[in-house]
């Protein structure tokens, strides 16, 4: 629940926002496709694009926004822009 | 030996600030609220009163350091009128939001164009929907009575909101009438100290004030200030039995007041000075054996409807007496807000906009029409030239 005033007091807590919900695209990420140069996880302005413990790629769909700056920079293509589907 | 003055409206709001000890104080001047101001400049400058007094450019200005003196947890007040609201409108959502327990005094004042420094209620009525309490003065003891309530209901930690305490332009803020001045003892006594809980300034506890809400949240955060404004009526209603205990003067039940509403099949609604007017008329009936009652609304927001419902069972003809209009729709918000819960007829009466002088003869003139002629719904304007 909701702070009085909406007041934090607690700092870091603005994880607990799920800023994902506005979503209108989706980037879909194929692992067989790509080739591990972190282009994506470097560009990807939220920081929601995370190797897993196999070194697999994973986008975090609780806030990635849909920018789509993934899909643009991946060199191989593996990562397609869907619309979002609700 | 009481202490009594005889004052201005503006006087006794400033008394009632210097009476409460307030820690802050942010105001811009502007007709007809100049003189509280003035006031409570003086007290800050002659030591009387022991607050900061911010000199500001604007309302806009004022409501915002007042909004941030309240999340330093101060006890803080401000006074406008009209324009001076309107200019404050953005950040009256903000202080609301943000449960800030500021208390304000309002003159009422026409809106412009054309300009107009005269009394109606329309600016007030304007920031209905801003989440804050709306408190409206019968007289200037009224107003010095509220003011000191005011900060005990806001500061209640099941309220939490700010209070707009509404007195009605040069018919009270440049008339004076006598007021008894309570002992600052007895009063500090009543409000007590204000120590909030959850907005205050400490360098050991940081915390962030004003963040963002996203859809996640943000409609919680609105009903939140929906279930305060519902904790209000209660509170409002016990503060003011408080008050009537301690210092000896009664309101109503602190919502509304009924004047001979018992035996009258014909009762008018209305708020502030106008109700003064009406309990007049409705002697000089009753003298001729006519029973005619009165129903005065002090808390406008949050609006009783209950009790307002429970006061006019069996009432046959109702006549709501608005000093204000929505234009395009042609009825007074006091209408909209409270004729949906009535079943007898009930009637909507524009009167006094721009300050016209609202006259024996008009009230007459109403609870003849509502009686007879009127239909349901009807709304007529009063006053107006052929």
């Amino acid at each position: 629940m909701v702070n009085k005033g909406t007041i934090i007091y607690e700092p870091g807590n603005s994880i607990n926002n799920k800023t994902g919900s506005w979503r209108v695209f989706k980037p879909i990420l194929d692992n067989d496709k790509c080739i591990k140069c972190e282009n994506c996880y470097i560009f990807c302005p939220e920081g929601c694009i995370q190797p897993d413990e196999n070194g697999d790629f994973k986008i975090d769909y609780d806030y990635c926004k849909g920018c789509l700056i993934c899909e643009e920079e991946c060199p191989v293509k593996a990562i397609t822009g869907i619309r979002e589907e609700k | 030996m009481q202490n009594v003055k005889v004052i201005t409206g503006t006087s006794a709001a400033a008394e009632a600030a210097k009476l409460a000890d307030v820690d802050v104080i942010a105001a811009y001047p502007i007709t007809p609220q100049t003189t509280s101001v003035e006031k409570l400049a003086d007290f800050v400058a002659n030591g009387e009163l022991n607050a900061e007094y911010i000199k500001v450019e604007s309302e806009h200005s004022a409501i915002s350091a007042c909004v941030g003196a309240s999340a330093t947890g101060a006890r803080t007040f401000t006074a406008t009128s009209s324009q001076g609201l309107a200019l404050m409108h953005e950040i009256l959502f903000a202080a609301a939001g943000m449960r800030m327990p500021i208390v304000m005094m309002n003159a009422n004042r026409a809106l412009s164009a054309p300009i107009n420094i005269w009394n109606d209620q329309q600016d007030s009525i304007s920031q209905r929907d801003t989440g804050w309490i709306q408190l409206y003065a019968e007289n200037n003891q009224e107003t010095l009575d509220l003011i000191i309530q005011a900060f005990k209901i806001a500061e209640n930690e099941n309220v939490l909101l700010p209070i707009m305490v509404n007195l009605d332009g040069f018919i009270l803020t440049h008339t004076v009438e006598p007021v008894e001045i309570p002992e600052k003892e007895k009063v500090l006594n009543f409000v007590g100290q204000y120590e909030p809980k959850h907005a205050y300034l400490r360098p050991e506890k940081p915390m962030t004030q004003g963040a963002l809400g996203d859809p996640e949240w943000y409609m919680e955060t609105r009903y939140d200030v929906q279930q305060a404004q519902d904790n209000a009526l209660k509170v409002i209603e016990e503060v003011h039995d408080k008050f009537a205990e301690k210092f000896g003067r009664a309101y109503g039940n602190g919502l509304i007041e009924t004047y001979n509403t018992e035996k009258a099949e014909t009762v008018l609604i209305t708020m502030g000075s106008l109700c003064g007017t009406i309990k007049d008329v409705i002697d000089e009936l009753k003298a001729e054996g006519k029973e005619y009652g009165l129903l005065k609304i002090i808390s406008y927001r949050p609006l009783p409807t209950e009790q307002i419902k429970e006061a006019l069972k069996g009432t046959k003809n109702i006549a709501i007496l608005d000093k204000d209009i929505s234009l395009g729709l042609n009825k007074g918000a006091l209408f909209t807000d409270v004729a949906p819960f009535l079943e007898a007829k009930t009637a909507n009466y524009i009167v006094g906009l721009g300050g016209r002088d609202i006259k024996k003869a008009h009230i007459k003139e109403i609870i003849e029409h509502v009686e007879k002629e009127a239909k349901d719904t009807e709304t007529k304007w009063i006053g107006l030239k052929e």
